[in-house]
């Protein structure tokens, strides 16, 4: 039986052995792998790019105190992003599940459609959920759009649900006794996090600071992407980087107090449009960067 | 003329979303015969991975056909008719003459060849296939590229031995299929005649009614739920479907059937078996796209995705048992309807204010009361499509007397116009209080469809109106309910028009000639359409309808604004006094008994009778008798509205 660190190991193997970079997951909080920048900004723009990483996923609203066996705070999803798609994406998918030891001559597989989108983002995509003997163990998508702008070359983003995939491969009905490695199981790495994170979520988590937070990232965001100027010599030089962790910091926050109830039906889709043009402002100055200083960016 | 050749066409995409696949194919169909290509029968198939037309009888050639080319007139000097001939690469003799409205000229009859239908094919195909229709599409090989609904991976075209030869995507036909995903080879070698025999050898199933026949041959030995739609779901989702049986704790069974079976049919696809009695019983039929599960691991798997399912649904029904509908009324202060509409707790207090005013009775007004509480309990967040049916539940539990439960169970419906409407009186007044809201609303601060756009769903709300006002048997003045919007107004005519024609088959024209006697009660307009089609097969209602359309025009014409009384003393006697004595003595009478009669009298008037009399007094009367004439017999329907052939 494979331990989920081995699990993670193997794809990431896999992925390398197909020219992948292999990045550590990105240093802020995120509520899934497509926020990094290293989906968000690399998928947008003509230059080819291939990467795959672990990025711990952080959904404070599915919390549940670490007691549901299948519902996590925080869970773990492997991110493949593969620019352009090359033709035989599929292919090298299912063989990533074959390289876990799923043989799908005796398994189930089908792709059922679903378009992921993203409204935050400004994103969305033409793809499926994989279902493995009726389990949603993947998300493939086609990006079309990101901050709102057409994508020059289409990338496949595949997102592999680790604990799940890694719950079925061990046979085990919770998560949280799964094998993690090195004779440690998944609660022992884990439960506390879930625990604690979910009592700060839903119950101490002080309100007005984080609304304070929120409007101290978003101001920092716009003050900096006030201040971009797409004709400057030196545009290369301009930290959309860390005005991109501004918008991260106040999308994590928006989920935070959504968990915690702060967000009425009406404020939410105000609040997802406030970060939204704060995400598609990033992008489009990012596109503007880039075309501007494509050699530099290369080297 | 040549041997006729069969033609093959095989689109190899990744997986398609099931439902757009029939119309995907009809659409390929449509646009092959677009081409104009002789052939004798084309057969249409696809799974989730390929979508296929293959045709017989195509010649490989064109027929050749002539040109008439014009050359210089007759008169023309020597050199300029020899030009002409060498410019067309022939002799002066091969040219006749032939006299044209011009004069006499040269006419040169150009033999063309038949094109070969190959190039044909070769030049036509990557439009014929991007100009699929399919809902949403996408990019694949960058901006500005072709768009498909899936990305396409290969492309089978053979015309006879031949492979049609073009490129599409940056991928050439050829003669190579692929078999099923992982069962069958990558590259597999056709020709038209084998083609379905090596896909089946690589388990793919060509044929969707065999895999459906063969997912439903399956299910034949087991007592599942019947549901055809899943069949062709699941046909079209596999190349190579095989049934599996999988159980689960029978401790599931204490929660409600409709949440078990929400859960295996809509989120895992899965059929629900039934015991004794009907009931549940505690296993599923799942179809899988291999050919079999020796080991198990297919059916074990499943078993445990749907344990957990159902564990979710178990925590989220006790959860939602510790509070009330009631008493989550309050609740609904904070759940928004539409931003320009308020919250749902304004909008369920003017459901019970309009349930009262449609005639409900204190059942149909709680109900109302308690109609969107549901919204608020984590088993709809979770199932959003159990909205109604988890509120009529729990209500249920929570004691609402059946009335109450069963109209807050049904008031979504009728979701589709194959759907039924709810089963008593309560629940079709709620209904009808909820869309009705919603239409005025919307109407109100111009949420108002238009083309494809119908974010609020405004048509199926409407259409449900008049489907539960028709069916229900409610005699209520459906244009008195609109609150006086001329914009609604026109919207519910389009909606009543539809349903009766399209839903319930009546002539168009007969809907219209009804409906312009009014339309207000629908349970009238309807007893109305039923008259009108019976009296249809009558001999005399065609006549008498085109004599009507002929007294409108004459009105028309006339300027004819109505009002006064017939005077008997200006009539002459003859065909207009025999009209009116006719009109007298049927007067009051349905139409169907007056019919008969009344025709032929209305015939000889037209015949005998000038109705432009040149005395003023006498036309002016004469007008007056035929728009009382037309005023009797319209009050079940405009008949100058029903198109006759002669």
């Amino acid at each position: 039986m494979q331990s989920f660190q081995e699990i993670i190991l193997t794809l990431k193997r896999y992925w390398a052995q197909r020219d992948c970079v292999i990045q550590e997951p990105y240093d802020v909080e995120v509520g899934a792998g497509t926020m990094c920048p290293e989906t968000f900004l690399r998928v947008l723009g003509p230059d080819p790019y291939r990467v795959a990483y672990v990025q711990p996923s952080r959904r404070p609203a599915d919390g549940r105190y670490g007691d549901n066996p299948n519902r996590l705070y925080k869970h773990s999803q492997l991110q493949v992003i593969l620019k352009p798609a090359p033709e035989d994406i599929i292919e090298q998918y299912l063989g990533s599940l074959e390289a876990i030891g799923i043989d799908l001559r005796k398994h189930d597989i089908k792709f059922e459609e679903d378009n992921w989108e993203a409204p935050t983002l400004g994103a969305w995509g033409i793809g499926w959920q994989v279902m493995l003997d009726g389990l949603e163990i993947s998300q493939f998508t086609y990006f079309q759009q990101c901050g709102g702008i057409d994508l020059d070359l289409i990338p496949a983003e595949l997102t592999y649900g680790l604990e799940r995939l890694t719950a079925f491969l061990q046979v085990k009905d919770s998560v949280y006794d799964i094998d993690w490695g090195g004779g440690f199981s998944y609660r022992h790495v884990r439960y506390m996090d879930e625990l604690q994170y979910s009592v700060y979520n839903f119950e101490m988590a002080d309100i007005p600071t984080l609304w304070q937070l929120f409007d101290l990232h978003e101001g920092e965001a716009g003050r900096l992407l006030g201040l971009y100027d797409p004709k400057s010599p030196d545009k290369k030089r301009f930290p959309l980087l860390p005005a991109y962790d501004q918008v991260l910091k106040c999308s994590n926050l928006f989920n935070t107090l959504d968990a915690r109830g702060a967000i009425s039906v009406t404020e939410r889709q105000a609040v997802i449009q406030r970060v939204r043009k704060m995400a598609v402002a990033v992008a489009q100055a990012w596109v503007d960067q880039q075309s501007g200083a494509p050699a530099e960016v290369a080297q | 003329m040549s041997a006729l050749l069969p033609f093959l066409l095989e689109i190899g995409t990744e997986e398609i979303p099931d439902w757009m696949i029939p119309g995907a194919l009809e659409n390929l169909r449509l646009l092959f015969e677009k081409l104009d290509i002789p052939h004798e029968e084309i057969r249409l198939d696809a799974t989730p991975r390929r979508l296929v037309l293959r045709a017989t009888g195509l010649p490989a050639r064109q027929a050749d056909s002539e040109e008439r080319i014009l050359g210089p007139a007759k008169s023309a000097p020597a050199q300029a008719v020899a030009g002409f001939a060498r410019k067309q690469g022939i002799q002066p003799e091969d040219m006749v003459v032939e006299s044209t409205p011009k004069g006499e000229y040269y006419v040169f009859y150009k033999k063309v060849a038949g094109r070969q239908t190959r190039d044909i094919l070769a030049e036509a195909l990557p439009g014929v296939i991007l100009g699929i229709y399919f809902p949403k599409t996408m990019y694949w090989t960058g901006k500005g590229g072709p768009r498909f609904i899936r990305p396409i991976r290969w492309i089978v075209a053979l015309l006879g031995e031949d492979i049609v030869p073009f490129t599409l995507a940056g991928v050439r036909s050829g003669a190579l299929t692929s078999g099923h995903r992982r069962l069958g080879a990558r590259e597999i070698a056709v020709t038209c005649a084998d083609y379905e025999q090596r896909l089946r050898d690589h388990c793919v199933i060509l044929s969707f009614q065999e895999r459906s026949g063969r997912i439903a041959e399956q299910l034949a030995a087991i007592d599942v739920r019947p549901d055809p739609g899943l069949i062709r779901k699941l046909a079209y989702l596999t190349e190579f479907p095989t049934t599996i049986r999988g159980g689960f704790d029978p401790e599931f069974l204490a929660l409600p059937d409709e949440v078990l079976a929400t859960v295996m049919r809509h989120h895992q696809n899965y059929f629900s078996v039934t015991g004794p009695g009907g009931k549940l019983a505690p296993e599923f039929v799942a179809v899988m796209n291999i050919e079999s599960d020796p080991e198990g691991f297919v059916r074990r798997g499943n078993e445990r995705v749907l344990r957990a399912r159902f564990n979710d649904a178990r925590f989220f029904w006790e959860t939602d048992q510790k509070k009330t509908l009631a008493a989550r009324k309050a609740d609904l202060a904070h759940v928004t309807f539409q931003a320009k509409l308020g919250t749902y707790l304004e909008k369920v207090e003017r459901m019970m204010t309009l349930a009262a005013e449609l005639g409900g009775d204190a059942h149909a007004v709680r109900a109302a009361e308690l109609s969107k509480c549901d919204l608020t309990t984590e088993l709809v967040k979770e199932f959003t499509e159990l909205q109604g049916v988890v509120g009529g539940l729990y209500a249920r539990v929570q004691g609402e007397p059946e009335p109450v439960w069963q109209a807050i169970y049904d008031h979504y419906k009728p979701e589709s116009m194959d759907d039924s409407i709810p089963r008593n009186r309560a629940g079709q007044i709620v209904a009808l209080a909820d869309k009705l809201d919603t239409l005025r609303g919307c109407f109100r601060v111009g949420l108002i469809p238009s083309g494809s756009r119908d974010p609020y769903a405004l048509r199926r709300a409407a259409q449900g109106v008049v489907k539960i006002l028709a069916e229900g048997k409610l005699e209520l003045p459906l244009l008195d309910l609109l609150g006086g919007d001329a914009g609604l107004r026109a919207f519910f005519e389009e909606r009543v028009k539809y349903y009766f024609k399209e839903i319930r088959g009546f002539a168009y024209d007969e809907v219209n000639a009804c409906m312009a006697a009014g339309w207000s009660n629908l349970v009238d307009l309807e007893a109305r359409l039923v008259r009108v089609r019976s009296l249809r097969d009558s001999a005399d209602f065609e006549p008498l309808a085109a004599s009507f359309k002929r007294i409108r025009n004459i009105l028309e014409q006339a300027k004819f604004t109505g009002g006064g009384a017939i005077d008997p003393a200006l009539l002459e006697p003859g065909p207009e006094r025999d009209l009116y004595d006719e009109f007298l003595r049927t007067s009051g009478q349905p139409i169907e008994s007056a019919i008969s009669s009344l025709r032929p009298k209305v015939d000889l008037f037209f015949d005998k009778v000038l109705v432009n009399a040149p005395d003023q007094k006498i036309r002016s009367n004469r007008l007056t008798l035929l728009s009382t004439l037309l005023a009797e017999f319209s009050t079940i329907a405009d008949f100058s509205e029903i198109v006759t052939n002669s």
